[in-house]
């Protein structure tokens, strides 16, 4: 990409000679001519040309992709996919993640749309080369394509003559637009798609390889700390850096308004230099935090833009029964286990940063608005990080390094945040608020449904400068943007806030509130995560009320076949029976979702056991049943999903960011407490029912509403109590059972 | 200067004396397994070995250190020739970000070189001092059970590569 030659599909058709025979070539004419030409699918719709996904030089095959690896496992399964469509070993091929100058601008990686929109592109974009190389081996041969078949990297012809792909690639022959439909694979064929490949990430991580931005060792590196505020809007009133400036290996300090860092030779060197200073600082602090222990007349009070996203009526059905329901949800936190990190380097006029960002272009764009450069002077390189579950500090560290690299040209720099700042200072998964009031009609079918939800934007990612800390905190500040709602049909806050379930009258409104008294951004499954624990529970609870078991009850409202072999999966797996009887003090629950409604379906049948003196919850075992499309690598998806459960888990059981009128006081792990072992679960099967052929699904979150549901209901049927408001902590339970 | 002997070396640390030992480990020694997570010894992922005890290197300075033996995830095995411990997390693919892996394989190397048969409810309650973030908790307990198998194969079969102790 770079200095590319402008050559595209035409001129190379017009100048390819048999290739024009071969590839496409209706296609090819047919979108020079219609006006609405169907785009090519996946990222390949905007990032069309086939070498932005697949390069063949003398250094192998390459792969490029604009998504982030974030533990996902996506590398491998690209690798997978573009293995199988181009007919190479899996070994042979390379894959390049995230990078502002080698990539596609893939925007975020976040969604669950990596395999859905990137490896979607990598397998067309892959099936493509290789129709391109078998037919330029038919011209060179002065044969037709269907003679030619490929194997292992090369053409092979009727006479086993091979002709390697490295061989047949000259010059920009794969610059060429990529066509809206592709030769793809017969999934029955496939060798290495569908296949649990292991990961390629994880022999370096279990050996000590160098294998995340922390990692990173630059020459002539420094370490740099930041000193946050202590809160919020907090202003820096004094910071004496006489007694720092003495430290052994100090290097700088950097102050611009309420930014303030310091860098050092050596990393505890940093860490004494950053506490120094901490200490010969003051700040003025102004309370502004709302109440914590009532979020629900918070959220419910702050003004809202509300918009009726569903509505539809059907005078003939009538309820008979009715219920209501509160559902709360706290402010949560990412929680990386490795707190954010970066490094930036100013060099021959270009910002490098290295850094974990799920968004290399984006936070380009960030860092260029807030040094007040042009963009193509910032280079942004992901390098994969602690699992970040959404918009954690990535961002910030990347803005900081930046912010502190240019104060010492030629440097790298290398920021890492401690562990209070991470908890402090990321962007919290937004408070939310669900109001349900469903009717049953005289047969137990539910005959209207009105859903209301509250919450915040749960997206604020970077962008604009504004969106990050050290631009909002330095003296020529920028302003955080005006929140906006992530449109439907994904949604955010709203995100699975439209029934699944076919009701004759049904009502959801979306109360959007754009005051963010905390700071908040995407979390895992945004507002999912709740509106499927509210969904979810409102469905069991319904069930009840009408006497029927509870997955014949979501089975008697869904029309989605896919949704209800999921189900009928998940509770035959299970060994779920009408009416069965846990053992004392323990529950069964299940629960259902599809993503995004347009994402992976997934179905969760748990089993908790409550300890009646404490009231403290475990979840015994937990059946998951998944369809997300074409499965790539079935081991990666069971790792997602059992990973989602139990992150899940943690969150619903145990997680409240805490604060202050003004300060968050959730710092760390001991007033942040989340899953430990001996509260991990006897078993977890997750059991994918597989597409051939069908599209990708992205699942990276499709368990994380479910699981919150089915332990919810789980615990409702060992105690026999309702709970709503998140966590289902082990006070709560107690206070609940004592009630 | 302190003399510091890890992963069977010794070596000479231009660092103070109360530096932690995740630091040294980190800059001094170049070596990546160990793991900057909450400097407060609340995560576990900082975790190595002292003298056969798993040890939160973040919160153990280096004055501490004088005499001991650290081992680190990279003194067990390679890529090439893995430990018992490092096939089980590379066989049960028990990653996802991976962060935390490394303290957890060395928490559990501590516990299989004392006892090569624990029990799961040995295994679960000694990891409950790491954390993990990614839920890969059924993995990791599936590995640990794994190593400890391979380690017993591994004693009856003294030239088994990698059978690092």
């Amino acid at each position: 990409m770079n200095g590319p030659v402008n050559l595209d599909r035409r001129q190379v058709l017009a100048g390819g000679g048999a290739l024009v025979v071969s590839f496409s070539l209706s296609d090819a004419f047919a979108q020079d001519h219609a006006a609405a030409a169907p785009k090519p699918p996946g990222s390949l719709a905007t990032s069309p040309y086939l070498d932005a996904w697949i390069r063949i030089d003398a250094d192998g095959i390459t792969v490029f992709t604009g998504k982030a690896e974030l533990g996902q496992g996506f590398k491998t399964a690209f690798q997978q996919i573009a293995a199988e469509e181009l007919d190479v070993s899996f070994a042979s091929l390379k894959v390049i993640t995230a990078d502002t100058l080698l990539t596609a601008d893939e925007g975020y990686t976040s969604g669950s749309q990596s395999t859905q929109y990137s490896g979607t592109a990598i397998q067309n974009a892959a099936a493509q080369v290789r129709e391109l190389l078998l037919a330029e081996a038919a011209r060179r041969l002065n044969m037709t394509v269907e003679n030619l078949r490929t194997e292992n990297g090369a053409v092979i012809a009727p006479d086993g003559q091979r002709l390697a792909y490295g061989d047949l690639v000259a010059d920009n022959m794969l610059h060429v637009q990529a066509q809206p439909k592709s030769k793809l694979k017969n999934p029955a064929t496939y060798k290495v798609m569908g296949q649990p490949v292991p990961r390629v990430d994880i022999p370096a991580k279990v050996t000590g390889g160098a294998a995340y931005v922390q990692d990173m060792r630059l020459p002539g590196m420094v370490h740099a700390r930041v000193i946050r505020p202590p809160s919020y809007g907090a202003q820096l009133t004094e910071c004496d850096t006489a007694a720092v400036e003495k430290l052994p290996g100090f290097v700088k300090v950097v102050r611009d308004g309420n930014f303030l860092a310091v860098v050092a030779r050596k990393e505890f060197q940093a860490i004494k230099a950053m506490k120094a200073l901490s200490k010969a600082t003051k700040w003025k602090e102004k309370p502004g935090l709302p109440r914590q222990d009532d979020l629900l007349s918070v959220l419910t009070g702050l003004k809202s833009k509300d918009t009726t996203i569903f509505q539809q009526s059907d005078a003939s059905a009538v309820g008979q029964k009715t219920i209501e329901a509160t559902f709360t949800r706290p402010y949560q936190a990412h929680g990386s286990i490795g707190p954010s990190c970066a490094i930036a380097q100013l060099a021959d006029g270009t910002m490098k940063v290295w850094t974990h960002t799920q968004g290399v272009y984006p936070d380009r764009q960030g860092i260029a608005e807030m040094l007040k450069v042009p963009l193509p002077s910032v280079r942004l390189i992901h390098v994969e990080g602690s699992g970040c579950y959404g918009h954690n500090g990535a961002d910030d560290a990347a803005a900081d390094a930046a912010l502190i690299a240019r104060e010492l040209p030629g440097i790298p720099v290398r920021v890492q945040w401690m562990r209070e700042q991470e908890h402090t200072w990321e962007p919290f998964g937004p408070a939310m608020v669900t109001r349900l009031k469903a009717s049953l009609d005289g047969n137990g079918k539910i005959a209207d449904w009105n859903f209301d939800v509250w919450t915040n934007t749960h997206s604020m990612r970077p962008g604009g400068a504004g969106s990050m800390l050290a631009a909002q905190h330095m003296a020529e500040s920028f302003a955080v943007p005006e929140p906006q709602p992530i449109p439907l049909p994904a949604g955010g806050g709203d995100r699975n806030a439209i029934p699944i379930y076919k009701f004759p009258n049904a009502k959801v409104v979306h109360h959007f509130i754009p005051e963010m008294p905390v700071r908040v951004s995407a979390m895992r499954a945004l507002g999912a995560y709740h509106n499927i624990f509210s969904i979810e529970s409102f469905m069991t609870e319904l069930a009840e009320l009408a006497g029927v078991d509870p997955v014949e009850f979501r089975l008697n409202h869904l029309e989605d076949k896919r949704g209800r072999e999921v189900i009928e999966k998940a509770a035959k797996e299970f060994g779920w029976q009408k009416g069965q009887k846990a053992l004392p003090d323990r529950g069964y629950g299940f629960a259902f979702a599809r993503y995004k409604s347009l994402a992976a379906y997934c179905a969760i049948a748990s089993e908790v056991e409550i300890n009646h003196e404490t009231g403290r919850p475990r979840l015994v075992r937990a059946v998951a049943a998944v369809d997300s499309g074409q499965v790539v690598n079935p081991d990666g998806l069971i790792n997602q999903v059992e990973g989602a459960i139990l992150q899940s888990m943690s969150w619903t059981f145990y997680e409240a960011v805490t604060f202050d009128d003004t300060r968050i006081t959730s710092t760390d792990w001991q007033t942040y407490p989340i899953l430990r072992f001996d509260a991990v679960p006897d078993k977890i099967d997750v059991h994918i029912i597989n597409r051939p052929g069908m599209p990708f699904l992205g699942s990276g979150e499709t368990g994380q509403g479910p699981a919150a549901a089915s332990l919810a209901n789980a615990v409702a049927s060992a105690t026999g109590r309702r709970l709503r408001d998140l966590p289902l902590t082990r006070k709560k339970i107690k206070d609940a059972i004592d009630a | 200067m302190t003399t510091l002997k890890v992963n069977g070396h010794d070596h000479e640390i231009d660092a103070d004396p109360d530096t932690p030992l995740l630091y040294v480990l980190r800059e001094e020694l170049k070596l990546n397994a160990a793991k900057f997570g909450c400097g407060l010894g609340q995560c576990g992922a900082c975790t190595v070995i002292v003298d056969g005890k798993a040890v939160l290197s973040c919160v153990t300075p280096l004055l501490l250190l004088k005499g001991k033996e650290v081992t680190t995830l990279e003194g067990l095995g390679t890529v090439e020739k893995p430990a018992p411990i490092q096939r089980a997390f590379m066989e049960e693919q028990a990653a996802q970000c991976g962060y935390c892996i490394a303290g957890m394989m060395m928490r559990a190397q501590a516990l299989l070189q004392r006892n090569s048969k624990p029990t799961d409810a040995q295994i679960r309650s000694e990891m409950q001092t790491n954390l993990c973030r990614c839920g890969t908790h059924m993995r990791i307990l599936r590995a640990v059970h794994r190593a400890a198998h391979l380690m017993d194969t591994a004693e009856l079969t003294p030239n088994r590569e990698g059978s690092a102790q």
